[in-house]
């Protein structure tokens, strides 16, 4: 971290490494007086090339594969793959797996945002460097949150058998479907997990938020009955409503001047925004009576525009997540057989999914071999960028008067608002934003 | 960790091309970290934290692959601060998934995934770390265990070997009582050439071992593929069974490459 300041004139805010985010990426902000004459969000993070190496693989092998694209989030590529391919190849699977699916994203969302929440963005509004030192005066709260954590891991396990890059998921269902009496072992841990979700909304809705109410285009998945996780249409504040298969006729990747970055815009609009913010602001009616009344106490209704209160929506999901685990293993019982049978035929097929961080979509096509021919991979952090860049070019002139190091704290607080997971977006794109 | 006149030993950790998930297993590491952050400095570690303290460091843990040439300075200059460097996970020792392009023509990946593939700086092959600069330790799977992380770590601060056996995952899959399922049912399964750390968790979810722990200890890969033939698997199917997260693992690329000469 490098921060120099020369008189009134010019003041340039740099960040080489952006600290308590997923993936390798820098900041450069150029201001004269108030006005702000550059905002750089370098993404160093080297391109893995997955699109191009999924080609000529077999349809099963695709989950583990593109599992590793991220680390944080491997039930959401998993998942978004699984779909896009039962899509193409038309298989039907068992409601006890669609259930198991659900409570499997309960995991992962439990443990990603608990990590975002006290371990990288907490840290930032209580002034502290990271997880480590805030433990020193909040013992009790990083322990909590760490069991917390622990819980979503655990339950990931569970079905998948390890907590990062799970084995169990496949087309067609799972390679092994739980007896009920393994889900019910965590039902305990759950109900403390719920509690300590509830605390977590209350500790997040005493945090200070700056005034910074912007207009987004929230864009997220829309289920009738279901707060959204695997299935759903595509639908946004402005009038979207779409099935995935449509995701590119709406949503383009436009080459900026300057620049190496694919940022996603919606077609003929701009930028716009994934993640809890959107699900919250577009779904609050289906989330579960507690986890609504409880973003009412604290303050917390729809339209929700200040991403800095992306905290709060995260702890509301965190309740609701916990509530929803619990429903699925009071209601479960193990599929007819884990997986169904899949015949081979060649077909394309498009899915999207919520993975903790927002949309994620995926489109596969297949020949009759079972082979891939084409692959198409959109992380939310990659439709998230253009806005993030958006963010900064309107709050960097409010913090002109602060110290230049209050000044990078803030705004790196602001790019982690969106917990941008860079190693996912950067399988596909390089970030290099520029204006003049 | 000797001499050190007291103070705490210092760890990095550094991330080349990978998913995060290896360095991910040290915060998932919930019931030790506050331990684990009471018995060394965490100097370097963007992941968790805004300080980044400048080297030398006691410890340097690195994820990830080396695929761009600004990356394969980058460790040279990491090895020259690090007294121990260790690689964790299947990118930083073998190369990672994303060595799938060094079979292949790296610009078409590129013009593929890329609309503007001039903008694109990456070199063709995916290596690991060990092809750039000498490394101490060696942490296997996609991803590491966080146990054998944990394990490491203690071991390095008092001195001794770390316990990580390098036997294969059947002596797991024994052990946990789990049907074999190359045996049984017919399976896929590199079980046996690949090193334990998992638990055999593929066949206790009743699938073959894909081999993300890499190669074990002396593993014979080209007899297992050619059991694998035998069995009437095609050729195409055993080759990407040993072409995955660890593909660029010699021990692995023998049983599916010519034998020169």
């Amino acid at each position: 971290m490098n921060a120099t300041m020369t008189a009134k004139a010019t003041r340039t805010v740099k960040v080489e490494t952006l600290a308590r985010v997923e993936g390798e990426g820098g900041l450069l902000i150029k201001m004269k007086g108030d006005r702000i004459q550059e905002v750089k969000l370098n993404i160093f993070e080297p391109p893995r090339l997955f699109e191009g190496f999924l080609r000529g693989r077999h349809f099963t092998e695709i989950p583990d594969i593109t599992a590793r694209i991220c680390g944080i989030c491997p039930i959401a590529y998993q998942m978004s793959s699984i779909h896009a391919l039962e899509r193409a190849l038309g298989v039907e699977i068992d409601p006890a797996v669609r259930l198991l699916r659900r409570l499997f994203y309960c995991g992962e969302w439990i443990e990603s945002h608990a990590l975002h929440v006290y371990m990288l963005h907490a840290p930032d509004f209580l002034g502290y460097q990271d997880v480590i030192e805030m433990a020193g005066r909040h013992r009790e709260t990083v322990e909590k949150a760490l069991r917390l954590k622990k819980i979503g891991n655990e339950l990931v396990a569970l079905l998948g058998g390890r907590e990062i890059h799970p084995v169990s998921a496949a087309v067609g269902g799972f390679y092994r479907a739980p007896r009920k009496r393994e889900l019910e072992g965590i039902r305990e841990r759950l109900r403390w997990a719920l509690d300590a979700s509830l605390d977590t909304v209350r500790f997040t809705a005493g945090l200070n938020f700056p005034d910074f109410e912007q207009d987004y285009e929230f864009v997220s998945l829309s289920h009738p009955e279901e707060y959204p996780f695997n299935e759903g249409r595509i639908v946004s504040n402005r009038g979207i409503d779409i099935d995935a298969a449509q995701f590119e006729d709406h949503f383009i990747e436009q080459h900026v001047k300057h620049s190496t970055s694919l940022h996603a815009v919606v077609r003929e609009r701009g930028s716009y925004l994934v993640g809890p913010l959107a699900r919250f602001n577009l779904n609050f009616d289906r989330l579960t009576p507690l986890a609504r009344q409880t973003a009412i106490e604290s303050g917390l209704t729809p339209p929700c525009r200040n991403p800095f209160q992306s905290i709060i929506v995260r702890a509301v999901e965190l309740v609701f997540a916990c509530e929803e685990a619990l429903r699925i293993i009071d209601v479960y019982e193990p599929p007819a057989k884990p997986r169904a049978p899949v015949e081979v035929r060649a077909g394309t097929g498009a899915a999207a999914t919520e993975a903790p961080r927002g949309l994620l979509y995926h489109r596969y096509g297949v020949d009759e071999q079972g082979l891939i021919t084409a692959a198409r991979i959109v992380p939310p952090t990659s439709q998230n960028l253009k806005r993030i860049e958006d963010d900064l070019w309107r709050l960097a002139p409010r913090l002109t008067e602060l110290p230049l190091e209050e000044i990078t704290w803030r705004c790196e607080q602001a790019i982690r608002n969106y917990d941008p997971c860079i190693s996912c977006s950067c399988h596909f794109l390089k970030v290099n934003i520029e204006r003049e | 960790m000797n001499s050190n006149n007291g103070r705490k030993p210092r760890i990095a950790v550094f991330k080349f091309a990978s998913c995060d998930g290896c360095q991910l297993s040290l915060l998932d590491a919930e019931d030790e970290l506050l331990e684990v952050a009471g018995a060394v400095e965490i100097a370097y570690f963007p992941e968790a934290s805004r300080r980044m303290l400048k080297g030398p460091y006691d410890i340097g843990l690195v994820e990830g692959s080396i695929t761009t040439h600004h990356d394969a300075q980058r460790i040279q200059q990491i090895r020259r601060q690090c007294r121990m460097l260790v690689t964790i996970g299947a990118c930083a020792t073998a190369g990672g998934i994303q060595a799938l392009r060094n079979w292949r023509d790296t610009g078409e990946f590129v013009r593929y995934v890329y609309a503007r593939p001039d903008y694109i700086q990456t070199l063709n092959y995916s290596t690991p770390i060990a092809e750039h600069v000498p490394v101490d330790f060696e942490l296997r799977g996609c991803p590491i265990h966080k146990h054998q992380l944990l394990e490491l770590l203690s071991a390095t601060l008092a001195g001794r070997k770390p316990n990580i056996p390098t036997y294969s995952v059947c002596i797991e899959c024994k052990r946990r009582g789990a049907v074999c399922v190359a045996v049984a049912q017919g399976q896929m399964c590199l079980g046996p050439v690949t090193q334990a750390g998992c638990g055999a968790i593929c066949p206790a979810y009743g699938r073959g071992c894909y081999g993300c722990y890499g190669p074990m200890e002396n593993p014979n890969s080209r007899r297992l593929a050619a059991w694998f033939l035998e069995k009437g698997c095609e050729r195409e199917q055993v080759v990407r069974a040993f072409r995955t997260y660890n593909a660029w693992a010699w021990q692995f690329r023998e049983a599916t490459e010519e034998r020169e000469g």
